[in-house]
Order: structure tokens, then C-alpha cells, then sequence
């Protein structure tokens, strides 16, 4: 597993508590997990994400991901409506641990409150989160 | 004798029966028709299956040799934490094979099995004692069975009060099965955090205890090997909201006739026999998972239940608040046969003894090797202790590494990665059936593995060396599975 200096964290992307990142892009927000959490799951196998159209509270599941490891859940950084899946996930679990930020994907939301990504943590904050992991 | 007991020996490969064999091979001769031949119906008249032509020894050296590639807990020791795969006494398997019992038919009356419902009567009520608790059922066919019965157990309870509810509490030290089991009658599970002692406090349930809540699913000792020591708190909280709490007894092990479930509040709890009570598991089953109530829930056990009458034992569906039948028949009779073996073997005090050597076996696991092994909590622990990778990160060794090791020192690995609270968890279980000498042994692999991290992580990496087959890719199987041929 990395060590934290190896660690990929963009500082174009806000980082939540459970390890997912968002992405503001025009008027939806991209999430996925970060570099930190495909590398603790280890290999991923399987991702199950929600149907599009599905609305959403922050800190609600919207699916889950199993690695060779274990299964986790997923969770909303913030509100909305699901406005779009990463269909390639289904064949490719691989990409969620080869590019995180890219297209390892998860969701795209519609967000309730455009603002909720701003309570986010910055890459410099989700640093230090980890650093006292 | 060798330190270290893993070593290389001639494993034979063996071909699949139907690569073995040769036409008109035979097992046996069978006798010459003595009655004329006549004609088949035509709609009978087919090809017939796909069987290999096999001799005797074809087969049984087939066999022979796959049990060679086996481990199990008659070939060394199997600390699998939180599968308690403590030894199997033969003398259970020979009472189970008494003919009376072995051949008695499940459709029979209950005058002409007597035996039978007096042995599973008998059961019950020291399942009743070793727990505490009232009454006990012994139909489930399992652990996660066992669990749906509870669940089942505290729905009719509340819908008996006419008070439905629809959620409950699940800590992140219960086991896994929990969740899928309350799910599966209806209610929502409500995840809670344990607190940095590896326990469950108090204040958590009483922020998620309310109204709406049936109750909660504990785990005791929960799934990092810890007793929850406010539990008798934790009762009264969901009690004095109306709730009720379940109990998964999976870790009886570590409490046999030392806890009595009752007097903390349990209301209902399962057993695992094929764990705490010494039948056989691991290859997929057969399990047995009885529930064991108090006086609330007693009335809503599952019929038929067996009923004692001046000594002549019979079944009775009479029980009219009775959840109703959870399977065919009475449930795993042989497993049921095979416990009551070994608590007839071990009598009250061998099994306090028991759970009382299971718990200093994994303490003294636990003392030695937490100067070599990160201790995410270091207290006194039950049955079975958690260690993780911490200490080993630096050489980009993790859990899975060591434990591929481990089989190259003769060890069956022990459970990794869970429980999920403790990343890159090592569960250790020794169990009370290891004797010092080869609990050292084990410590000693543990250490010389963690050492071997340090110089040579390459070992680790590429383990384990000496078995039939080396490491499988895990992550290939998983995605791209093949289900068939």
C-alpha cells in the first residue's frame, strides 16, 4: 500500500470524510473515491451505482464497491439527483484503482444546493485528515 | 522435532475422474441375469449420463489424494478468529452414527422416537442452562438462520402489542451477517459506531434509541474479541424505550457458563453449535444455530415444540402465538446429537474450563506478539485478538502477505481483513484445543515472518511456496469468474 508522500490528491477536486472526491463541472458535480481509498480496498471487482434519476440526501448510500478485501459502501458528499452513471464501471471495476480522479468515475449530480461542495475538505485539509489516520 | 512444520513432501496430482478410467473398467462384477431378456419401451430408451469406467483403487486413490490437499483441524491448528474451529471429539461422531439414532426416519411418530425427542429435550434445557436464558429452539439450520429467527422472534413479539416497528440497531462490531438478517424480516438496519476502546457506549444507543426502534443486534464478545462491558447499560436503554436486544452468539466460546445472558439483559441470543459446542464446520455445513429467549419471547418459539409428560416426550403445535416452522423436519438432528455429546463429555465445569483456556490462549497470543504486530486495542481481549499491518507498511507488506506466509510454516492463515472497524485486521481465534507448546510454535512463525518482512519481502510477497498450488490470482477469479467448465 502507498504511503502518504505517494499519494495522488488532486487539488482540483473536494475531498469528503468517507473518501469520495467531487468535481464541480458546469452545473453537476463528479464524484468518485480517492487514491487513498482505492488503495485501501485493494483490488476492486465489483461497483454497484444507483439508477439514474435517483435523489439523494448527503451522507446517504448510493452504492457499493468490493475489492478482494471486503465490500464498502459509497456514500453522497453531497445532495441531489443522479443524473448520470459511469456505465464502463460494470465491465471495468479495474478503472476506479488505475485512474480515480479520471475515468474511474463513479456519478454525476444534479446537486440540491450548489453550495454544499464548499463544506467540503481541499486537498491540503483531506492531507492532514489522513495524516492523523 | 523440526521447528517449523511446513516442509516439502511429494504432492500428487490427480486428473479429474473423467480423464481417468478406461472403458469396460469396473468396480465390481455384477452378477449374470438369471431372467430373460425383454424388449425396453421405446420412450425409455436413451443415452445414459456421462460416467467415467473406474476401477476400485481409481477411485479411491482419486479420493485419497484430494484429502491430501485439504488442511483442517485434525491436520494442525486453525486459528480462523470468529470461526472457532476448535477440534471435533470422534466420540460425538460415533454417537451420531448409533444406528438407532443414524437410521431413525424423520416422519416417525413420537412413541417410536422417544430417544430422539428426549435427547433433543435434554439439549435444549442445558442450552438453556449454559446461556441462562428460559427456553430454547433448536430448529435453525444455522448461524444466519438462527439470527432471522430472533428477528422473527422480536417482530411478533411487538406486533403482539400491536406497537410496530420498523428499524433496528446494528454497531460496527456485529457481525456481518446482522444487517442481511434484520433486513431480510422487514427492518432497517441503523449502523452505530463503536468507540475508540473498540466498544459500544452507552450515550451512542441512547442518541439512536426511540420509539421506532424494535431493538438492537448486539455481538458479545463483539468481532474485535472484546466483551461489551456496558452491555447491562446498554439493555436497560433499549428496554426502557420498549425495545428488545438481540444477542449473536457466534463468540459464545469465550463465555460458556461464565455470562449469564439473562441476568444482562439479553432477551434473545443464538448458538452456534458447530462453533462453541464442537461439531464439524468449514466445508459449507451442516450447521445448527438454536435460539435461546426469556419469558417475553418464549411464547412465539417455533412449533413444533418438543413437550415432556410424566417422562414420555412428545411434539406439540399448541402454541398458538408461535412464529411457526422455520424449516423441514426438526432442524440438523446429527449436529444436535454430536453437542449433546460434548457437553455430556465435558460436564458444566470442563465447559467453563473451556471458555476459560480459549480466552487465556488468545491473551497469550496476544502479549507476545503485540511487541511485533501493531494491537489496535490493547486490553485484555476474550476469545480471540485483532492484530493489523501497521508495523509492516514500511516494507509495502500488508495482511494478505503474511498470511500466505503462514501456510509455508504449516498454518492455517487466520481470518484477515475483518473485522472492517480495524484495517488490514489479523483475526487470531486459537481456541482452547491448542496445547502451549504449539501456540509457540505459532507465535515463533508470527515473529520469524515479521522479520523475514524486514529482509527479504520478496518471501512474503511470492507465498506461500510450499503448497499444492501457489498464489491464486483472487482478483481475476473475482472479475472475470467462470462459473462453468
Amino acid at each position: 500500500m502507498k504511503e502518504i508522500h505517494e499519494l495522488d490528491l488532486p487539488d482540483d477536486v473536494r475531498y469528503a470524510e468517507d473518501h469520495e472526491w467531487v468535481r464541480s463541472e458546469g452545473s453537476k458535480l463528479v464524484v468518485g473515491i480517492s487514491d487513498y481509498a482505492q488503495d485501501q480496498l485493494g483490488d476492486i471487482v465489483f461497483v454497484e451505482l444507483p439508477e439514474v434519476g435517483a435523489k439523494l440526501s448527503k451522507g446517504e448510500a448510493f452504492g457499493t464497491v468490493e475489492s478482494v478485501k471486503a465490500v464498502s459502501e459509497l456514500y453522497m458528499p453531497v445532495g441531489g439527483t443522479i443524473a448520470a452513471i459511469n456505465g464502463k464501471l460494470e465491465e471495468s471495476p479495474e478503472l476506479v484503482n488505475n485512474q480515480p480522479y479520471g475515468q474511474g468515475w463513479m456519478v454525476e449530480v444534479q446537486p440540491g444546493d450548489p453550495k454544499e461542495i464548499d463544506a467540503l475538505m481541499t486537498q491540503q485539509a483531506y492531507l492532514e485528515m489522513l495524516k492523523g489516520l | 522435532m523440526n521447528k517449523n512444520l511446513g516442509t516439502t513432501g511429494l504432492i500428487l496430482n490427480e486428473p479429474l475422474l473423467w480423464e481417468k478410467g478406461s472403458k469396460g473398467r469396473t468396480g465390481f462384477s455384477v452378477p449374470e441375469s438369471d431372467v430373460d431378456a425383454s424388449p425396453l419401451d421405446s420412450e425409455l430408451v436413451g443415452d445414459g449420463p456421462d460416467f467415467p469406467d473406474l476401477s476400485e483403487v481409481d477411485v479411491v486413490r482419486h479420493y485419497t489424494r484430494l484429502s491430501t490437499w485439504n488442511f483442517g483441524v485434525d491436520t494442525g491448528m486453525y486459528p480462523l478468529g470468529s470461526c472457532t474451529m476448535k477440534y471435533n471429539p470422534k466420540t460425538n461422531e460415533r454417537q451420531a452414527r448409533l444406528p438407532g439414532f443414524a437410521g431413525a426416519h424423520p416422519l416417525l411418530p413420537p412413541q417410536l422416537a422417544q430417544g430422539a425427542l428426549e435427547l433433543m429435550y435434554k439439549l435444549e434445557r442445558y442450552l438453556d442452562e449454559v446461556t441462562g436464558m428460559q427456553a430454547t429452539s433448536l430448529q435453525p439450520a444455522a448461524g444466519a438462520h438462527g439470527e432471522l429467527a430472533g428477528m422473527l422472534l422480536i417482530y411478533a413479539y411487538h406486533k403482539h402489542r400491536g406497537d410496530q416497528r420498523s428499524k433496528i440497531i446494528i454497531p460496527d462490531t456485529a457481525h456481518g451477517t446482522n444487517p442481511a438478517s434484520a433486513a431480510l424480516c422487514g427492518y432497517r438496519p441503523v449502523p452505530v459506531k463503536s468507540n475508540e476502546n473498540g466498544v459500544l457506549s452507552v450515550e451512542t444507543i441512547e442518541a439512536v434509541m426511540d420509539a421506532e426502534t424494535a431493538g438492537i443486534m448486539v455481538t458479545n464478545p463483539n468481532t474485535i474479541g472484546l466483551f461489551e462491558d456496558h452491555i447491562r447499560e446498554i439493555c436497560r436503554v433499549i428496554h426502557d424505550k420498549g425495545g428488545l436486544v438481540y444477542c449473536d452468539g457466534a463468540n459464545m466460546n469465550a463465555i460458556m457458563g461464565i455470562v449469564d445472558m439473562n441476568e444482562i439483559g439479553i432477551d434473545v441470543l443464538h448458538l452456534n453449535l458447530h462453533k462453541t459446542f464442537s461439531t464439524p464446520h468449514g466445508g459449507g455445513g451442516p450447521g445448527s444455530g438454536p435460539v435461546c429467549v426469556n419469558d417475553k419471547l418464549e411464547p412465539f418459539l417455533p412449533v413444533p415444540r418438543i413437550v415432556e409428560k410424566d417422562g414420555q416426550y412428545n411434539l406439540s403445535e399448541d402454541f398458538p402465538r408461535s412464529i411457526g416452522k422455520l424449516d423441514t423436519f426438526h432442524g440438523h438432528f446429527g449436529v444436535m446429537i454430536k453437542a449433546y455429546s460434548y457437553i455430556m463429555s465435558m460436564g458444566a465445569a470442563g465447559l467453563k474450563k473451556a471458555s476459560q483456556l480459549s480466552v487465556l490462549n488468545a491473551n497469550y497470543i496476544k502479549e507476545r506478539l503485540k511487541s511485533t504486530y501493531h494491537l489496535p486495542h490493547d486490553r485484555p481481549c476474550m476469545h480471540e485478538v485483532v492484530f493489523n499491518d501497521q508495523n509492516l507498511q514500511a516494507y509495502k507488506i500488508t495482511t494478505l502477505d503474511v498470511a500466505k506466509r503462514l501456510m509455508d510454516y504449516g498454518f492455517h492463515p487466520p481470518t484477515v481483513y475483518f473485522p472492517l472497524v480495524v484495517p488490514g485486521a489479523i483475526m487470531i481465534e486459537p481456541t482452547e484445543t491448542e496445547c502451549k507448546q504449539d501456540i509457540d510454535r505459532f507465535i515463533e512463525a508470527m515473529q520469524q515472518i515479521a522479520q523475514e518482512a524486514k529482509e527479504d519481502p520478496e518471501l512474503l510477497k511470492s507465498a506461500p511456496h510450499r503448497s499444492k498450488v501457489r498464489r491464486l490470482d483472487e482478483t481475476t477469479a473475482a472479475r472475470k469468474p467462470c462459473l462453468a467448465n
